[in-house]
Parts: structure tokens; sequence; C-alpha cells
């Protein structure tokens, strides 16, 4: 039977990364990642103040609404005085969001002390978490409310989908439009100031940038389209809170906050290596495989060219003069023996029938385009031998046949080789 | 020593040693990542004071401010890796090694003396009670650390100034003369993550973003000269951080907290009352600017045909009470001369729109 | 006679102290191919942006077909520089195209079929259909420029107002972006450009207005464009050099 208590952490983990992660996607796409960050610094003073504010009117000072409310004050304000700074002086954004943060965090950790010799002890331990996030401490009522925002924080993504893709995008072209770039965008900031503050007691002050950038940076490695981002950033903030919270529930001391946040991080990280076309893992393996064809394919050129002192082009060599003709490396025959292009006999190595072709189609396709660079860019024939080295494994069949027509099908190269067309007798 | 003057000392060297590379992270644009330094090198301290059971010890300091570095370098891949932008990569980093070093207090340091909230905002008060010997003499030992990491970069800014200055403003010739920017670039960033570890204990992670960043952007306001922007926000810095003091003990508050909140009251005044860049400079400027700017305008339009005040105010879509105000100051200050119901400029009238307009 | 589609009176335009825009009074004919040029920090690309209300006026007004132009933005389609956008926004050639149809569907309800039909068509006009789904980041300069202007076509307007629509972008294209200007000139519509390079100004453009804080002429090509009224557009301080350089000779030679 699932634990209550871990049923409710997991719940309210999962929609901060959910509400994070869709409305992050806008912040990172503007450029304003670090907006998160200094947005939960600011909420600070603001939840002091709520409390404050709660005991002076009588209220439950620690009513989750109240605090949230107080949080989202001040985060607004914060946006006001970012916005300003930048707009009204020559300070930059980062230099302004530095300023905010830190100011407004300094003036709640004043109200929070002060708090604390007010009335009991116990109103700092309720106040802290939003400092480091309690996420153990979720109860029903936190999450419910969390559902609440979450749900209309979402609508409103979808309704205003189309313009903030617009405003994010091309604000200028908004503009002329007649799009009102101005009022979205702070419509867009509002909307990240609630989901930050919504995160807060989950993961705390500090670590509320992170949910807001990491899911989103992670969708973006999946897709190419605005929505689906939205969608996956939604669904891996999500992941990462339902993950971070039960791994957290497994040991002793160990802080469901910090967990969520390198469950985010993991998931980035297998994103990066592991998306299909833009991952790094895969551009790695491309960048190896290309680096086995291109040794395979300068072996098989230097056989050939061995070939054309004596006219035997099948037979076998000594495997240490292949290597020497340009001191490529012994793995290269290794390759090329794997690809059934050449065999091995103890110290001789020997073009197969397919290693033939392929070595007369290599170094046709290798002075066709040492011909073209000299005649059509007027390189110098000695220079042109390196360049075309480079080039030429790049270049596929058909860009070859194109030229090959082009200059008329020639017969020799520029340093008067014969240019192979098919495999000699 | 009083324990008063230890605190005020040790904020005050504080907020020397994080306003001076404090001011070139302000022109780099790179503040948030000194914001990203201060919090990523807790996991280092955490270790470090799992080791040695000090937190501002010089080789701890040393040691966890490396940490600092290896952070700009995980900033620096992530972002050559094209897939993620510049500040998408600070955002990602630092709190992942923040989370970690919270797992690392919650997991080890609850029997030692790790305060969590400690970490956040530091607890200044303490340093008066930490001390070592030195030949004899009791000293507070984060004073001491942090007047030699104080001192260290004062040398850091005067010796490397040109270089500072250089790579800072134009990279590309700084390139082209030998000075290498990323080289300059790390050496900054690594006085920067000494500073912070070094504020650790004294100011706490996220204030000390206050002290590298807040007295660096008011002195912006200030100056158009870098030595001067330099002295400045190391000037505000050490005020506010005594004021600062003075307010938390007036409130029985957070000293670190009443230092930032100084440091943010300081801001503020620039920002309103700076001479040229503040607020209301600004607003007087551009007062004055628009009136001389009307009063050019009309120039303008008569020396190409005078006509009378109402055809001059259809002319420009102006209200003609505003046009009548703008020929009254214009005839006061002898730029424009009447003949009959027209208006025409007079020669030192156009010699004002020439120097307006070019 | 031809009505003015695109009238400047008096307009000055300045940020913070400084005067970009000084008493411009231009009135651009309809049907023409015009092209606005001046050097760097001229007040072109300000200038369209006044037309649009995207800047504030500090003095004179614009009227565009005769009126404000909030109330015929229907009619105008603006094709901003390309540096003005972040290329690797998630979004594919069709999607941006589609964003000139966000206008017309208001902006809070879907664009339909028509509008994709519409955009499909003109990225058809530009050559990009088959392109339609590549992700915009994968794109070479020319195909980005053309991918702006199949949005301002989807948008059907009457004046099409471009900023440096031939900037950074291959002969070919540059070929083809002409050609396409020339279509929509013969259909009676107004295109008004930024235009950058001097030697392709009389050989592309019917108009040109030169400008350099003031307009210093503006007309039909074949008049305006002459040797005296480019010197004056561009002279400023290398013509002062020019005729220092030239005293300094006579007084030489004649030494």
């Amino acid at each position: 039977m699932p634990d209550p208590t871990l049923i409710t952490v997991m719940a309210g983990a999962s929609l901060l990364g959910v509400v994070s992660g869709a409305l992050g996607c806008f912040a990172v796409l503007k450029r304003q990642s670090l907006l998160g960050d200094a947005l939960a610094h600011a909420a600070l003073p603001g939840v002091c103040l709520a409390y404050l504010l709660g005991g002076g009117i009588g209220v439950d000072p620690k009513h989750p609404l109240l605090l949230l409310g107080g949080a989202l004050g001040t985060a607004w304000v914060g946006t006001l005085v970012l916005q300003s700074v930048t707009r009204t002086t020559r300070i930059r954004q980062d230099a302004a969001l530095g300023v905010v943060l830190s100011v407004f965090f300094g003036a709640g950790i004043v109200l929070l002390t002060l708090l604390q010799h007010g009335s009991a002890g116990a109103s700092q331990a309720g106040l802290d978490k939003f400092l480091f996030g309690q996420a153990a401490s979720l109860v029903p009522r936190d999450v419910l409310l969390m559902a609440v925002l979450g749900a209309i924080l979402l609508l409103a993504l979808a309704v205003f989908f189309r313009p903030f893709q617009l405003i994010v995008f091309d604000p200028v072209y908004a503009g002329s439009q007649g799009i009102p770039v101005r009022r979205l965008e702070v419509l867009l900031t509002t909307l990240i100031v609630v989901a930050v503050v919504v995160g807060l007691q989950t993961v705390g002050v500090v670590l509320m940038a992170a949910m807001v950038v990491t899911p989103a940076a992670a969708a973006r490695q999946w897709t190419d389209r605005l929505l689906t981002m939205l969608v996956l950033a939604a669904v891996i903030g999500a992941l990462a809170g339902a993950s971070g919270t039960w791994v957290s529930s497994l040991a002793r001391r160990v802080p469901t906050g910090p967990l969520i946040v390198l469950s985010a991080t993991a998931l980035l990280g297998g994103s990066l290596l592991l998306a299909p076309r833009r991952g790094l893992a895969w551009a790695a393996v491309r960048r190896l495989r290309n680096r086995r064809r291109v040794r395979v394919e300068n072996l098989l050129k230097d056989l050939w060219r061995l070939g054309e002192r004596d006219g035997r082009y099948a037979a076998p060599r000594a495997v240490s003069d292949v290597l020497a003709v340009r001191a490529a490396p012994r793995i290269a025959v290794d390759h090329a023996r794997g690809a059934g292009l050449v065999h091995v006999a103890g110290p001789l190595v020997q073009l197969t029938g397919t290693g033939l072709e392929r070595a007369a189609r290599v170094v046709r396709n290798h002075r066709i385009w040492e011909l073209y660079l000299t005649r059509r860019l007027d390189i110098a024939a000695d220079h042109v031998h390196r360049d075309a080295e480079d080039m030429e494994h790049a270049l596929d069949d058909e860009v070859i046949e194109a030229i090959d027509a082009a200059l008329g099908r020639p017969k020799v190269d520029p340093h008067g080789q014969p240019i192979p067309r098919g495999v000699p007798a | 020593m009083s324990d008063t003057w230890v605190i005020l000392l040790t904020g005050a060297a504080a907020a020397v040693a994080c306003a001076l590379p404090g001011t070139f992270l302000v022109l780099r644009r790179m503040s948030l990542l000194g914001d990203a330094i201060s919090h990523a090198v807790l996991p280092g301290i955490v270790i470090a004071f799992l080791l040695t059971n000090s937190v501002s010890s010089l080789p701890v300091v040393l040691g966890a401010g490396t940490v600092g570095l290896f952070t700009v370098f995980l900033i620096e891949t992530l972002r050559r890796t094209r897939r993620i932008k510049e500040d998408a990569s600070i955002a990602v980093v630092f709190p992942a090694l923040f989370a970690l070093g919270v797992l690392l207090i919650a997991q080890y340091a609850e029997h030692k003396d790790l305060d969590q909230d400690c970490i956040l905002y530091g607890e200044i008060a303490f340093a008066p009670l930490d001390t070592i010997e030195i030949g004899g003499w009791e000293v507070a030992q984060p004073l001491l650390t942090l007047g030699i990491v104080a001192c260290l970069n004062l040398l850091f800014v005067v010796v490397l100034h040109k270089e500072l200055e250089l790579a800072t403003f134009d990279a590309a010739l700084a390139a082209t003369l030998g000075i290498s920017p990323v080289v300059v670039h790390y050496l900054l960033m690594g006085v920067v993550s000494l500073t912070t570890v070094a504020s650790f204990d004294s100011v706490g992670a996220i204030l000390v973003v206050a002290f590298l960043i807040v007295p660096a952007a008011a002195a912006h306001l200030l100056t158009d000269r870098l030595p001067v922007m330099l002295a400045l926000a190391a000037l505000i810095g050490v005020s506010c951080s005594t004021a600062g003091y003075f307010l938390a003990r007036a409130l029985d508050a957070s000293i670190a907290g009443s230092m930032a909140t100084a440091m943010g009251g300081a801001f503020l005044l620039v920002w309103l009352f700076a001479p040229r860049e503040g607020i209301f400079g600004r607003l007087i400027r551009r007062r004055r600017t628009r009136a001389s700017f009307a009063q050019a305008l009309i120039l303008s339009r008569l020396d190409r045909a005078p006509a009378a005040m109402d055809d001059v105010a259809a002319d420009l879509a102006w209200p003609r009470r505003r046009v009548r105000e703008v020929v009254d100051t214009l005839q006061r200050n002898g730029l424009i001369a009447r003949n009959g119901p027209l208006l025409l400029p007079t020669r030192a009238g156009l010699a004002f729109v020439q120097a307006v307009v070019s | 006679m031809k009505s003015d589609v695109l009238e400047f009176h008096d307009l000055t335009v300045a940020y913070h102290i400084r005067p970009v825009l000084w008493d411009v009074d231009l009135a651009v004919p309809e049907g023409q191919l015009a092209a606005i040029v001046g050097p760097n920090g001229a007040g072109k690309s300000t200038l369209l942006k006044a037309a649009l209300e995207l800047v504030p006026l500090a003095s004179g007004y614009v009227r565009v077909f005769g009126r404000p132009y909030r109330e015929v933005r229907r009619r105008v389609a603006y094709v901003p520089q390309r540096e003005s956008v972040d290329w690797d926004f998630p979004a594919s050639v069709a999607d941006v195209v589609l964003m000139g149809r966000y206008g017309r569907a208001g902006w809070l309800r879907r664009p339909g079929h028509e509008d994709r039909r519409l955009a499909h068509e003109a990225l058809e006009r530009v050559g990009l259909a088959e392109y339609a789904d590549r992700q915009i980041s994968r794109l070479s300069g020319g195909q980005q420029q053309r991918t702006f202007l199949a949005r301002a076509l989807a948008q059907d307007a009457d004046l099409y107002v471009m900023d440096e629509p031939f900037a950074g972008v291959d002969a070919v294209t540059e070929r083809a972006i002409v050609a396409l200007l020339r279509e929509l000139r013969d259909r009676g519509r107004t295109v008004v450009c930024v235009q950058h390079d001097l030697q392709t100004v009389p050989e592309y453009f019917d108009w040109v207005a030169l400008l350099n804080m003031r307009l210093v002429a503006c007309g039909p090509v074949a008049e305006t464009f002459s040797h005296e009224n480019l010197n004056l557009t561009y002279g400023g301080h290398s013509a002062i050099l020019e005729r220092a350089a030239t005293t300094l000779l006579e007084r030489q030679r004649g030494r």
C-alpha cells in the first residue's frame, strides 16, 4: 500500500515539473533563463510580509494562498524593477537581475530573522522551507492549490499560444501586425512568476532556476516544433519531479528538492547525448564512422597507386610498404579487412574484387576533383593534391559525375596520371 | 580588538574584495556568472569542511575555489556544444552543483557544525569567535582571510589593469595585441571563485552576489571612467556594509541581509539621483533636449519660409499654446525676430539650429 | 493623378538626445518600386519603423493610404532585417510563413484552411515549397530572406515595406527576389525598400529617396539618382577630405 504522503509529494513535485517545464520554454527561448532565478529570490520578502500581514489581520498566517500571494507580490515588483532599470539606465539585464536577486533576497533574510524573535520559533520553520524547499512538508491542501494554479497557467498558455510564439520569435514584426507586444510580455512574465512561486515550496529559492530551464533545454534536443517542445518539457519536468521524489524516499537524510534538480539534470544529460540526430553521442559516432571511411579510402588509394607503378593492381604488398605511403595507422588495414575490401595474409595485404572496384572509384573521384580545382578554380597544380585530399571524402558520386561530365570526361589528372574508368584487366 | 570592530572590518574587507572583480563582471555582462560561481562552490566548501573542519582557512579557500573555475569550464563546454545557449547553460549548471552540495550537507554534516541557513546567508557575527593564533596574537580568521583576499584582488586589478580593460572592452583587439581574452577571462573567474569562497562564512552564498554586483552597478551609473568606477564600487560597498551592520544591530536582524539591503538602498538612491544617469537627471535632460528640439524645429521651419504663429502650429500639428510658449522662449533668447505678423529666425537662431542638428 | 501611398510629413524622430530623422517631407507614389538609400545611421530603418508606428515621433505625422497606419494595418506587410530574429527558434519555414496570417485570424483564433492555403501559395511563389517543413536554423541566408518574403506575401498586402531585403543574399536569390518585387509592382502594389547597395538602385528601382537624417532628394530614379545628389547624401566627411586633398594638390602644382 503506497505511502499517502509519498503520493502527495510526488503529485506536487510532478505538478511543479509540468508547469515550470512548459513556461520555462518561453523564458529559455527569450534568452531570459535566469529570470526564474531572480524571481525566486525576489519572492522571499513577499512570503515574510504576507506572514506578518496575516498575523496582523487575524488570518492564519501560514495559509499557502496567503504566502503564495505575498511571494507573487514581491516577485512581480521585482520584474517591474528589473524592466525599469534596464529600460532607464545603461545597466544591462544581467546586472539588473543580479541586483534584484540579491537585494530582494537580502531584504527577505532581514525580515525572516526579524520574524524569528517575533512569535514562536515555529514561524521560522514554516517560512524556512521557502529557502531550501521542503517537499516532504507538502500537504494535500498545498497540492490542490498547485493543481488549480497550474491548470490556470496551462489554460492561459493554450489560449495565448500563437501570440506568445510570435512575440518571442519576432517581436518587431508582431508589433507591426498590431499585436500588443508590451502587454503580452507582461502577461508572459506574470505567468512565469506564478509558475516560479508555485514551485518554491518544493525545491526552494536557489534550485527553482533549474526547474524553469532544465526541462525546457532537454525538450529542445528532441524536437524542432514549439508545441512539441512545450509538451515534452512538461513531461520531462513531471518525470524529474516524480523520480526525484521517489529516489529521495528510498534513503534517509536525502532532501527531495536537490534530488529533483539532479534528476532533471540527468534527464538533460541523457537528452544531450542521446536525442536522435542532435544527440552528442550520435555526432561522435558519425564522426568516428567518417574517420574510419576516410582511412579505408586512403588505404585503397595507396594500394592502387602502388599497383600503378608495376601494373599489378591486385598483387599482394607488404603492409609496411602500404602504410609508409602516407604514414597511415595500422588500424586502417583492420577496418578495410572488416569491410571485405582487402585480404590479409601474414605481413601481406591485397585488394579483393570489391576492393579493386572501390579503389578505382575512389581514385577516379580524387583525380577528377583535382582536375576541377586546377581547371575551373585556377589553383596551382602543386597545391591541388592536398586540397583534393581533404575535400573528396565529402563529395558523393552524383557530384563527381556532374563534374566529370562538365569537364568532358577527361583522361588524365593535373599530374598526368590516368583517371581510372573501371577496373583494369 | 572589539567584536564590533572585527565584524565591521570583516564586512569592509568582504566589500572591497568583492567590489573589485565585481566591477569587471558588470562591465563584461557576466554578473550572473558570479551568481553561478557563488552557488556552485558549495560542494567544494562542504568537502573541504568535512576534511578540515573549517570553512575559512586559506588552503580550503584555494581548494574550493578551483571548483569555481571548474564550474565556468563546465558552463563553457555546455555552451560550446551549441545545443544550449549561454544563459541557459548557467541556469542548468549551478543549481545542479548547489543541489549536490545540499545533498552532501544533509548526508554528512548533520552532526558537524554546518548549518543550512549559514550557507545561504552566512553569519558574520561569529567572525570574532573564529580565531587562530598567529605569532602570539589572536586573529579572527575570516578577517584575516578576507583581508588577504582583498589585498590580492587590489593587486590583481592594479597590475592587470590594462589587460582587464582591453579584454573587456575590445576582445578582438586584445587578442591581436597578444593579450589572450580567454586567459583574462579565466583569471578573473578564478579571482571571483576565490573571493566567493573566502566570503562564504561571513556573508553566505547568495549575499556574496550582492557584494559583487550591487556596488559596481551603482558605480556604473556615477562615472564613465574605469578607475573611478572601481574606487566608487569599493567605497559604496564599504559604506553600505557599515551602515548595514548598524541597521542590523538596531533591528536585531541578519547582519549580512542588512548589508545587502543597505546596498539596495544605495542603488536606489543612485538610480534616482545620479547626476547624469539617474532618473531625475534624465528627466531633466530630456525636458531640456525636448525644449531645444522644439525650438530648433520651429526655427528651421521658419527658415524655409517665415510664417505666422498659427500657421506654424498647424504645420507641425502642435497645440497653439505650446507653439506660443516656445516662441516666447525663443524671443527671450534673441533667436527669433518678427516682421509684422511673420516670424523668422535671427542669425543666432540659425546657428542654434545647426548646433542642435549636427 | 496617382495617389500617394506613403506620406511622411515634417517627420522628426529622435533617440535620447540625437535626432535620427529631421524634418522629413516625403511621399511615395502608388505602384512604384521605391528605394530608400543613405549612409549608415541615416535613419532609413527608422523611417520605416515610423511608418509602422514602431517608434515615437517628435513631430510630424505619417499617413499610409491617406490614413494613420493602425487603420490600414491589413494592407501593409513588413519584412524586417534578418538579424532581428533568432533563427534557432523551434519553428519550420511553414510555421514562420503562417505567422503572416495571424493578424487576419484575430489573435485568439487558430489559422484556418484558407490561411494555410495562402501560406502554401506564398511559399511556392518564392520557390521554397519543398522546404516547408525544414527547421529555420538549417536555412541559408538567401532561404531565410525568402522565408520572410513569403511571410509578407501571405498577407496579400497592398504596400510592402522591406528593410534591406538583399543584405547577405546570394546572386541567384537576389535575382529571384527582384523578379518577385517586379511582379508585385506590375500588379499595382507598392514596394518600399531600404537599400544598402547603391550599384543596383538604377537597375532594380523606379523611385528613390536619398536620406541622411534629412531628406536630400526624392523622385524617379532617372532624375534623382544623380552624382550631385549622391555626393550631397554620402558626402559628409569624405567630401571635405576630398576637397582638402584637391586644394592641397592644386596648391602644390601652383608652386
